[in-house]
């Protein structure tokens, strides 16, 4: 006995000496940390704004903006995060879509009547008739590339890493698709339109159409919430997310809830791309740019959890925009790349992830 | 036989004898034979057969392909031996480059200051650069491989594509570092003497009057022999260390991380070692590439050009297997530059779809390889060449 108690005492001061290092490292790595260290990163973005001379009106302005692009992330992130939960692969080619939707509008819009512009914003009925069009269209494809390419892989039950480059594959063929029909010079909606800021309250400056933005992502993402929490469908999705081989055993259609994600993926990529393209430019790369912090969004926010991928979405609009009143705007995906990185660091199942592997 | 056609032959006459080394059957040393007698016909009769422009053209393209061929080779360090899937490759790759130019030009002095700016500049010679760029790039890969390798597969993607981003756009923006977003312009190439007018002052008459035929414009068939001196150097060191037992090691962490972590093995410190591994020769390769087109600004290391195209070389020769990673980047390269000729061609059927057409058909060219990606993906994912699991020779055959 007594040459037992010597390594049983020796593994018990060793556990206890791991107790008090696990404990820290269990603190540091616990959702609360993560979300403080979040908050401290934007807190930490402010003071340098500020020490950078922008003025508490400036920042303020910043953070609005953030928002509103953290509005139009959390519409491609939605997409993406349920890509992610039922058919469990990264998916390259989901900022491939945006672009899509952003020119698929464009082109619908011009052979739409031009309507008359909806003061104060500077635009009129027909982007709006082209942003619902496109939505359609850009699921279209979606499913295309979803019946050609990826099903066939999932028939035969392909490594992740396959279905990643298949996504990969698909994002250049879109890209490139996108670059011959519309070539690679930057488009406008409404070229040489003045769009004027608004002046809120507080000094905020803010243009009607970033509010539009906003609203219009809000409403969008409130229908897909319902969508998700009070149909039949949206039952279907989350239990395929949870358990796929549970969910077709309990008589669920994989095949259809798939192609309903695509649909759903897609037609909000596509209403981000037509706001992202009306709040700046469109651009052949302009998804590829919001795949990082749409990727970062979704992990943030826990992948396959819809509502995580929102408020990390909103959390990476406001760090992006903040950050430019001390580092170069173009630094922007860089930003959401930090992020991402603190964020897998300290906890990888991200804010509101299903804890442990 | 011209005098020029002869000092051309006689630099194509290296990298064939080692093309011929690659490629031969055999054992090694009837094998050295083989491609030494091999190579000196070819040497010879190439330059009769072909005309001038299109045998420099060739060479050209060999350059080019060889170059990415290092990529591959070291991609496939990367995922071939320990399943990274590191979607960054052109972050490396950037790195090696530009380090390279800052450790081998001259800083910009007097008016030229004006236009140009740099962090430094050493004047260190060429091969200082290429393994200066093959550390710094090595050392960016240790220190994002500690926070990231743990992680899965599919974050270490997204995370190291990120990664390029970052990369891209910090050459892009700084102004002080590299000269970004204007080119790195005049970066030295190696031992360029030997085809100027008055040839460097060390060289023996003889070679002198042997390479007077020749003239700045043929750098390239002496940048070729550098090339696939370094393509072999790398190639060879592959192989070996894939037959190590550390390369065993890894392939253990790749299939079963499990039940090597149960054998004893650090998996982390393992999976970290090829990470860096890998990095440093994509920063050899990029310090290549800077040395042969002289000029490098930050758009020359896009996702498309230096991440998507080697991965769709390794997927094509065959993850895994080193001599595919050196076929698949000739094969994709080769599509990719006649791909441009046939598109050409077809102009006049381009012209008549839309007047648009023919000045976008570059991305003709994208879209073939994203399908021949889709293409592998879908029906030969391992590729051309499988793995030779085999790795040790005192395995029984036939496996």
């Amino acid at each position: 006995m007594s040459t037992q108690d010597t390594p049983d005492d020796a593994v018990g001061r060793r556990r206890d000496d791991r107790t008090a290092r696990e404990r820290i490292g269990a603190a540091l790595r616990s959702r609360t940390a993560l979300g403080v260290a979040l908050l401290l990163t934007l807190v930490a973005f402010w003071i340098l704004g500020q020490r950078n001379g922008a003025s508490l009106s400036d920042l303020l302005s910043l953070t609005v903006w953030g928002v509103m692009l953290g509005g139009i992330i959390s519409l491609g992130a939605i997409g993406l995060t349920l890509v992610y939960g039922v058919l469990k692969f990264p998916n390259f080619a989901h900022g491939a879509l945006v672009t899509l939707g952003a020119y698929g509008a464009f082109t619908i819009a011009s052979f739409l009547p031009q309507g008359p512009i909806l003061l104060p914003f500077s635009f009129g009925w027909e982007l709006i008739a082209a942003m619902v069009l496109a939505m359609p269209a850009v699921s279209l494809v979606a499913l295309v590339v979803d019946r050609v390419l990826f099903r066939p892989l999932r028939r035969r039950d392909a490594s992740l890493v396959l279905l990643a480059m298949a996504s990969l594959a698909a994002a250049f063929f879109l890209r490139s698709s996108i670059y011959l029909i519309w070539g690679p010079d930057f488009l406008f909606y409404y070229p040489g339109r003045a769009n004027p800021a608004l002046q809120l309250p507080l000094d905020i400056r803010v243009q009607a159409d970033q509010i539009f933005v906003f609203v219009l992502a809000v409403i969008l993402v409130a229908l897909t919430w319902l969508l998700l929490e009070r149909t039949r469908m949206g039952k279907a999705m989350r239990a395929t997310a949870n358990n796929p081989d549970l969910a077709q055993v309990r008589g669920i259609n994989t095949e259809r809830v798939i192609a309903w994600t695509w649909v759903l993926g897609a037609s909000l990529a596509a209403a981000g791309g037509v706001m992202y393209g009306l709040a700046s430019q469109l651009r052949p790369e302009m998804g590829f740019w919001l795949l990082l912090p749409m990727f970062a969004a979704a992990i943030m926010g826990g992948l396959g959890n819809p509502l995580g991928a929102i408020v990390g979405a909103v959390i990476i609009g406001i760090a992006q925009q903040v950050s430019s009143s001390f580092i170069n705007p173009a630094y922007g995906p860089g930003v959401a790349f930090v992020l991402l990185v603190i964020v897998l660091v300290l906890q990888p199942q991200g804010l509101f992830g299903k804890g442990g592997e | 036989m011209e005098p020029v056609d002869l000092a051309r032959a006689s630099f194509l006459f290296f990298p064939l004898a080692l093309l011929g080394m690659l490629v031969l059957p055999g054992r090694p040393a009837l094998r050295l034979l083989l491609a030494v007698v091999a190579a000196a016909i070819v040497a010879v009769v190439l330059p009769i057969w072909l005309p001038r422009g299109i045998l420099t053209y060739l060479v050209s393209f060999s350059t080019m392909a060889g170059i990415y061929a290092i990529l591959s080779l070291g991609l496939n360090s990367q995922w071939g031996l320990t399943g990274h899937v590191n979607f960054g490759v052109a972050g490396f790759f950037a790195v090696g480059a530009f380090t390279s130019a800052l450790f081998t030009t001259k800083m910009p002095e007097g008016a030229l200051a004006a236009y140009s700016q740099q962090a430094f500049g050493l004047e260190w010679p060429f091969l200082a650069g290429v393994v200066m760029a093959g550390i710094v790039a090595a050392i960016v890969g240790f220190l994002i491989s500690i926070p990231v390798l743990r992680l899965r597969t599919d974050f270490l993607a997204i995370a190291t594509l990120g990664i390029a981003e970052v990369i891209r756009f910090i050459f892009q923006n700084e102004r002080w570092l590299a000269n970004g977003p204007q080119p790195m312009r005049g970066i030295p190439r190696p031992l360029d003497c030997l085809f100027a007018d008055p040839a460097c002052s060390w060289l023996p008459q003889g070679v002198v009057n042997w390479l007077a035929p020749l003239s700045p414009r043929d750098y390239v068939f002496f940048y070729l022999i550098v090339v696939a001196l370094v393509l072999t150097v790398v190639y060879l060191a592959l192989e070996r260390i894939s037959r190590s037992p550390w390369g065993r090691m890894q392939r253990a962490v790749r299939d079963e991380e499990n039940s090597a972590a149960m054998n004893g093995k650090n998996v982390t410190a393992r999976r970290i070692e090829s990470f860096v591994v890998g990095s440093f020769i994509m920063g050899v390769a990029g310090a290549i590439y800077a040395h042969y087109v002289v000029s490098i600004d930050y758009s020359h290391f896009n996702p498309l050009f230096a991440t998507f195209i080697v991965w769709v070389m390794l997927m094509l020769g065959g993850s895994g297997n080193n001599k595919g990673a050196i076929l698949g980047a000739f094969a994709v390269w080769g599509v990719w530059s006649g791909a441009a000729f046939v598109i050409d061609m077809a102009s006049p059927a381009l012209q008549a779809i839309s007047p648009d057409l023919p000045s976008r058909g570059a991305y003709l060219r994208w879209m073939l390889v994203a399908i021949l990606l889709a293409g592998i993906v879908l029906f030969r994912p391992q590729g051309i060449l499988r793995e030779r699991k085999k790795v040790s020779d005192f395995m029984p055959k036939g496996d």
